[in-house]
């Protein structure tokens, strides 16, 4: 299944829920545009809900980096929340665990960008 | 991109057949993936004209997947560390890494031009999978 992204705001953070994969040429250019756009338009606080990803490679663990880097260096946070357990094993095998802020709530998440 | 897609179905299957749980199948599966995008992207670079080959056996004790790429071929030893700190935000890099870290055995050998991965992971004895 291919990626689906559903942008939302909630208290000022911009919500992306994601479903389904995120692999080389499945995923990773939409999250990459999505991400772009939402700062372009000058969004500093990001939450990628993971809860529904059942599938990440190594170009889309890539593409979760690169996007954090991406909004870091535009002076935004991105943070995420609900890894699936196969997502929260990579990023644990990957040390990428000890790179993002990672949430199991929303309204926590959403809190800690205040 | 086609023939990943392929390759990732057949070792899922091979893995489903050999009576693998999930989180096994989901390793096999991935690092076989992994070796196929490496075959296209960085070993064929994309190149339509260049071929990728996929055999797959269970010997019966192991899963054997043999991917070959006609390349400029990699020297394994050259690939930095993905987990070291300076190379934690790269985004690229960490593809041969979740290939060693899945399976109990990975082999590279030049084929001058082209490299050929073998990637092994050994079945549980019969009876341990009950």
């Amino acid at each position: 299944m291919a990626l689906t992204i559903a942008s939302r705001e909630v208290d000022g953070v911009a919500v992306l829920d994601l479903s389904g994969r995120i692999t080389l040429g499945e995923g990773s250019v939409q999250l990459r545009d999505a991400i772009r756009d939402l700062i372009s338009k000058g969004q500093k606080s990001i939450l990628l809900n993971l809860g529904d990803v059942n599938y990440i490679d190594s170009s889309g663990l890539g593409e979760l980096v690169s996007a954090y880097t991406t909004a870091k260096n535009q002076g935004a946070s991105l943070r995420l929340l609900k890894l699936t357990k196969k997502v929260h094993d990579l990023l644990q095998l990957t040390k990428l665990y000890t790179v993002f802020d990672i949430y199991d709530d929303e309204a926590s998440a959403v809190g800690s960008f205040r | 991109m086609e023939s990943v897609s392929e390759v990732e179905a057949a070792a899922d299957r091979l893995a489903g057949e050999a009576g693998m749980d999930e989180d096994e199948r989901f390793h096999v599966t991935m690092a076989v993936r992994e070796a196929a995008v490496n075959a296209v992207l960085h070993g064929n670079a994309y190149d339509p004209a260049k071929q990728i080959t996929f055999a797959f056996e269970n010997t019966g004790t192991a899963l054997v997947f043999v991917i070959t790429d006609q390349g400029v071929g990699l020297d394994p030893d050259t690939l930095p560390d993905p987990l070291a700190p300076e190379n934690l935000l790269r985004g690229t890099g960490r593809g041969i890494f979740l290939i060693r870290s899945f399976m109990d055995e990975v082999h590279f050998r030049q084929l001058h031009p082209g490299t050929e991965l073998t990637l092994v992971k050994r079945l549980a004895p019969a009876g341990d999978n009950t």
